[in-house]
């Protein structure tokens, strides 16, 4: 086990993100440089943790663009179901005046059939 | 800023995320006041470009916002505000490398003339460090940070940042491992003259 190799090993295990091996393990208790390595990168572990609640400011406004924006989307989608609403309701009538009109014709079109069967028969 | 505006616990977001689950706008709208520091300053730290960041919290919210009537409460509502952060974010990093020319990335910001009121209990040699490590994350590649931050900054789990990405859990853990040994190289090998190792992240955390 060399110092390289260990060094190839260290970014992902010092997160916890790897087994380190017995052999790894071996090297880095004998070896003052690989320590210090590990060193590093647990400091900077802890420091990126701790940027977690190291809030950073907006410049101002960015709330109020943000609900007006989701108003806007709100009432744009409202408007939509209302208009889809609508075209169900218009597609619904014009649907139900075809169906009316198409009993119609056939009622009439059976009269008429009727009608010119009646003499024949006779 | 006033304190209450400052990020809170989950559980006083309980309340307000189950009216919002059930249709009320004001408490959705509450939700994004009281969480949208938290949620800025992770866009800021995914994109580093102020301007993309701010797009990213509308975008965020309202993806929330269209999304909350199916939001279980499986995690916190944070982790599923983080999440889709991430995505959004991504989603702005991709883009902004295929539409915007590399002078663009001059206009990267400071993380430390930008950030709130040092914490009183943070000593001054800690605050400088945390600032350099903003700077460093900040000059990762996108695609390196954005794992970093995610994994190393707000904790989510391989599994939730490769789905989030768009990636398999074997590609978020090259990465992050990538990510993790170029930032490492950013604070230690290239570290300029003044800043000296010594002086830096060896002895503030």
């Amino acid at each position: 086990m060399q110092c390289d190799d260990v060094a190839r090993i260290l970014p992902e295990a010092v997160g916890g993100g790897a087994a380190v091996e017995d052999s790894v393990q071996r090297h880095i208790d004998s070896c003052l440089r690989c320590q210090a390595e590990l060193a590093r990168y647990r400091k900077m572990l802890r420091g990126l943790q701790l940027l977690r609640t190291r809030y950073l400011e907006p410049a101002p406004g960015l709330v109020a663009q943000t609900l007006a924006l989701i108003e806007e989307a709100g009432e744009r989608e409202a408007r939509r179901a209302i208009l889809s609403g609508k075209r169900m309701a218009y597609a619904g009538a014009i649907g139900g005046a075809a169906v009316a009109a198409g009993a119609a014709a056939t009622v009439v079109i059976v009269h008429r059939a009727r009608r010119k069967a009646v003499p024949a028969a006779g | 800023m006033s304190t209450s505006e400052l990020p809170q616990g989950p559980s006083a977001l309980e309340p307000l995320v189950q009216a919002a689950r059930e249709g009320d706008h004001r408490a959705f709208d509450e939700l994004v006041r009281r969480t949208y520091v938290e949620t800025y300053t992770l866009a800021l730290r995914l994109t580093a470009h102020e301007e993309d960041a701010r797009d990213v919290v509308q975008e965020t919210y309202l993806r929330a916002w269209r999304g909350i009537g199916s939001f279980r409460g499986d995690a916190q509502f944070t982790t599923w505000l983080y999440r889709i952060t991430a995505n959004t974010a991504y989603t702005s990093v991709k883009r902004r490398r295929r539409h915007r020319a590399d002078a663009l990335d001059a206009m990267i910001h400071d993380p430390a003339e930008m950030r709130l009121d040092a914490q009183p209990e943070e000593s001054a040699q800690q605050s400088a460090m945390l600032d350099r490590l903003s700077v460093a994350l900040d000059q990762l590649p996108p695609k390196l940070r954005v794992l970093v931050v995610l994994k190393d900054v707000y904790g989510l789990s391989h599994e939730e940042i490769a789905e989030e990405l768009g990636i398999s859990v074997s590609a978020a853990k090259v990465r992050l491992h990538r990510g993790r040994k170029k930032l490492r190289d950013l604070l230690y090998d290239e570290a300029r003259p003044n800043h000296g190792t010594d002086g830096g992240i060896e002895h503030a955390v």
